[in-house]
């Protein structure tokens, strides 16, 4: 049987009219996809599709085709099952995957519309009057006290204490070093610095490098603890315990010993060369009284910082969520089902848990029947694509979303899907020395940065046309977003009426 | 009448009504008493801004022969659901007085439904059971009414004040209600011209609970969050209109939450940010505290509205003034209104004209020891 039972996904074709033999697609192919004997040789069988030697041929000499190859039609086996069984028979053991969920599930963002003004209510043109994005993130009282001092002058009997303020309602999501080169969380350290915002180191620990960004930072406490020690713990301006991904709800993360250099290994605090598995649950958490012990555990460590909760938002998010705020948590942080990761069996990537537009809309109404919404921010990550999806997130009822996958997006990634290789050509999902290195940290910042600011620029605009012009009157406002094309039992748990309702 | 439950029960014909409107008030400060007929000739120059389809009024200071009674108006579609309200009214308070609204019968002002008062207090007995303040439990009261009684309304349920409101042009209302045989020291009305009509009286202004009362010009933009934010502390948004949430945050901000007028004024009209961060650092703190604990009671869009409580009326602007108001002084007297002219028409010459800033409230509160 030939090695290649696999037919090849994609064709790379060189152009031998326009190659000028300059051997830039060899060293840029983090997959070895070229070869150079004369001229340039492709195997497309390694081919994923990342475009590195495209954007960096100098004479658009490559293209990169999808594999026309027939497969007879059969509507219950897509050819991805069939591929997937193929491989499966060839060598035993789960399918593994990066990025977030692939499969075409409903995606209630896009069938969701957002209101505007017209006559009765005038719209606000953001070029001309302030639009407010600044929010706070931690635990608030449910109310102040206020009184007037000897000279008539308000004063505020207590404050509310250990809330981080951030510009715009947009933080980057935890990625850490390991999953994700130094390079790739520098990039994304100086960019969260330059916005007002906030980044998460993911459960890898903090190199000593990103230390200056501290008041940018919130540090993550995961199952495998890699990493964690006082210091690292007091780094960051809150400390976040990561009970699970929404690409891999309920299981374990495992980062193999190849990916494991000297840096790495200094940072997790494990040997050089050794896997780094995260266990699925934390061995001193299987309730919800033992989280409550680590999260004043960690404030304590912490002259009580923030402690945000990161949970896959799974069925019984609603309940979960109102346990962890009750548990003592300032933040609760929901990955939902399109998360992405660095790597995670395709079978719990692609099936487990729940939309992240759900989750939220659960979450908010549960805190609130309870009385208790004050208690926790609710950061909304798992599919967060575009602005719009940040406004319909907020409008359902979030203080502020995460985005990893669209970060790692404008840093040059193209969704290949193949992080756990750790042959990223755009060294952003590596290791290796000479791939990382072409990722250049200032550039990978302003490229972060512009994003963010465009979409803070059309947050604002969407903002203006409703007739708003601060953040805090879109949070909740379910009132602005109607549906089109749900069915009603989404529409009623999502508390968003079908248009023209 | 319908009534709107949680959103299971939307109807598509009666949602939330955007609306336009004009206001006027006055307060007299040493609490001399001014006939409403008044509050009705300021009202009268303002009918470009209504459409006919709402008006109303609330008088302070109006029923002193019961100043320590609650004063219950409640519109009632049937007698069915008027006997399934009072007894409910039985069962929780002791009924001083009850009686029917006075009233004009009027070619303009049809239709009218069946309207009662009743003075009472709420019983001991029901204090101790659930262990709420006075002013708690008449809240409760009202919201369940208005949430679980069918076909009735309470519309009014202050102290020593009244709520009169109809659908009608503004003076046709104030003389359907007879409002010249009420004297009061401080009045505030309303003109209303809805973008559709559930013709329904309920959703004319003042707005009311307790002795909050809210005339209102605007459409809030960020109602679903205030009304998710009042929600949660109880209050239930049942009126058809955003502007019952104006009220309901008056309520919740001063009276239960003890914020000092101004600094609910500053909650509901936030300042910005780029004029926060250039103040003192203690100024800075407070209403960066304000804006994090409050938020949710932030009101976004354009209004201006005229508040009537006890002591005193307020008039506010939205953040950026999107809807006039002006004020006036005359002596003990201060004004409020949409339009100079409906101030003129009853004070032809007041000290003092001027536009307030957006946010800035305008207070007129009775003297101390009045």
């Amino acid at each position: 049987m030939p090695d290649r039972f696999l037919p090849s996904e994609f064709i790379v074709n060189v152009d031998h009219q326009r190659c000028r033999r300059c051997k830039r697609c060899i060293l840029n192919c983090g997959f070895g996809v070229f070869d150079f004997q004369n001229m340039t040789t492709a195997d497309s069988s390694k081919c994923v599709a990342c475009h590195r030697c495209v954007v960096f041929c100098p004479e658009e000499a490559i293209t990169i085709t999808r594999n026309p190859l027939a497969f007879r039609e059969h509507a219950s086996w897509d050819v991805g099952l069939r591929k997937a069984i193929w491989k499966q028979a060839q060598s035993p053991g789960m399918i593994l995957t990066g990025m977030g969920n692939d499969k075409p599930w409903l995606n209630i963002f896009d069938h969701l519309l957002i209101d505007a003004c017209q006559v009765t209510n005038p719209s606000i043109d953001p070029l001309r009057e302030p639009m407010e994005l600044r929010t706070y993130l931690g635990r608030k009282p449910a109310r102040l006290e206020i009184e007037y001092d000897s000279q008539g002058k308000p004063v505020l009997r207590g404050a509310v204490e250990n809330n981080i303020m951030i510009n715009v309602p947009i933080i980057f999501s935890g990625m850490s070093y390991g999953s994700i080169s130094l390079n790739a969380q520098r990039a994304i350290a100086i960019a969260a610095e330059r916005l007002g915002t906030l980044m998460n180191t993911g459960e890898g620990g903090l190199h000593e490098e990103l230390y200056p960004y501290a008041n940018h930072i919130i540090v993550q406490c995961a199952s495998g603890r890699f990493g964690v020690h006082s210091k690292y713990l007091n780094a960051g301006v809150a400390v976040e315990i990561k009970i699970g991904q929404g690409a891999k709800p309920g299981i374990g993360g495992h980062l193999p010993g190849e990916k494991i250099g000297r840096e790495v290994s200094g940072t997790r605090m494990i040997p050089q060369g050794t896997d780094a598995l995260s266990p699925a649950p934390h061995h001193d958490i299987y309730s919800i009284e033992d989280l409550r012990q680590l999260i004043y555990a960690l404030k304590e460590a912490t002259g009580y910082k923030p402690v945000s909760v990161k949970i896959a938002t799974v069925h019984n998010v609603a309940a979960i969520a109102s346990g962890i705020a009750r548990a003592g948590a300032d933040m609760i942080y929901l990955d939902g089902f399109r998360g992405g990761t660095g790597a995670s069996p395709a079978i719990v990537r692609d099936h487990v848990g729940i939309p992240i537009e759900i989750a939220i809309a659960v979450v908010d109404e549960q805190l609130r029947s309870e009385g208790i919404r004050n208690m926790v921010s609710i950061i909304a990550a798992g599919g967060i694509r575009s602005s719009a999806d940040v406004v319909k997130a907020i409008a359902l009822g979030a203080d502020a979303v995460a985005i990893g996958t669209a970060a790692l997006v404008a840093m040059g990634c193209r969704l290949c899907q193949k992080c756990y290789t750790g042959n990223c050509s755009w060294g952003i999902a590596t290791q290796r020395p000479e791939l990382t290195s072409r990722l250049d940290p200032d550039w990978g910042a302003e490229r972060l940065v512009n994003l963010v600011n465009s979409w803070s620029l059309e947050v604002k605009e969407v903002l203006g046309a409703l007739g708003i012009n601060a953040i805090e009157s879109l949070r909740g406002n379910r009132d602005r977003l109607r549906s089109l094309g749900l069915d009603p039992a989404t529409n009623e748990v999502l508390g968003v009426r079908p248009a023209g309702m | 009448m319908e009534k709107i439950g949680k959103y299971k029960e939307w109807k598509p014909d009666l949602w939330r009504v955007p609306s336009a409107c004009g206001l006027s008030g006055f307060i007299n400060r040493d609490g001399g008493l001014v006939s409403g007929e008044v509050i009705i000739d300021s009202m009268r120059v303002m009918n470009e801004r209504g459409n006919g389809l709402g008006g109303g009024f609330a008088g302070y200071g109006i029923y002193p022969e019961y100043a320590d009674y609650y004063a219950i108006h409640i519109m009632f579609e049937s007698q069915e659901g008027k006997h399934a309200c009072e007894k409910l009214l039985e069962d929780n308070v002791v009924l001083e007085k009850m009686e029917e609204i006075p009233k004009e019968t009027s070619e303009r002002i049809t239709d009218p439904p069946i309207l009662w008062r009743y003075f009472c207090k709420p019983r001991v007995e029901k204090i101790l059971e659930c262990g709420k303040s006075e002013d708690d439990f008449i809240v409760d009261l009202v919201m369940s009414i208005n949430t679980s009684v069918p076909g009735s309304f309470v519309f009014s349920s202050g102290k020593n004040m009244g709520v009169f409101k109809a659908v009608g042009f503004a003076e046709d209302v104030g003389e359907f209600y007879r409002l010249g045989d009420y004297r009061g020291h401080a009045w505030i009305g309303h003109t209303r011209f809805p973008t559709n009509t559930p013709g329904w009286w309920g959703g004319a202004h003042p707005f009311n609970i307790l002795d909050w009362s809210v005339v209102h010009n605007g459409e809030i933009s960020s109602y679903g969050t205030n009304k998710r934010y009042l929600e949660m502390f109880g209050y239930k948004c049942t009126l058809l209109t955003d502007t019952e949430v104006m009220a309901y945050l008056f309520d919740l901000l001063i009276r239960k939450h003890r914020l000092p007028i101004e600094i609910a004024c500053a909650v509901m009209a936030a300042p910005f940010w780029k004029d926060m961060d250039s103040a003192g650092e203690e100024e800075r703190r407070l209403y960066e505290s304000l804006r994090a604990v409050y938020g949710g009671a932030l009101v976004n869009g354009p209004f201006a509205v005229i508040v009537g409580f006890s002591r005193g009326i307020i008039g506010l602007n939205d953040r950026i003034k999107l809807r006039p108001l002006v004020a006036a002084e005359k002596d003990e007297y201060l004004y409020i209104s949409s339009e100079e002219a409906a101030i003129r028409e009853i004070c032809p010459k007041p000290d003092r004209v001027w536009a307030p800033r957006a946010g800035k409230p305008v207070i007129g509160m009775l003297k101390d020891g009045v």
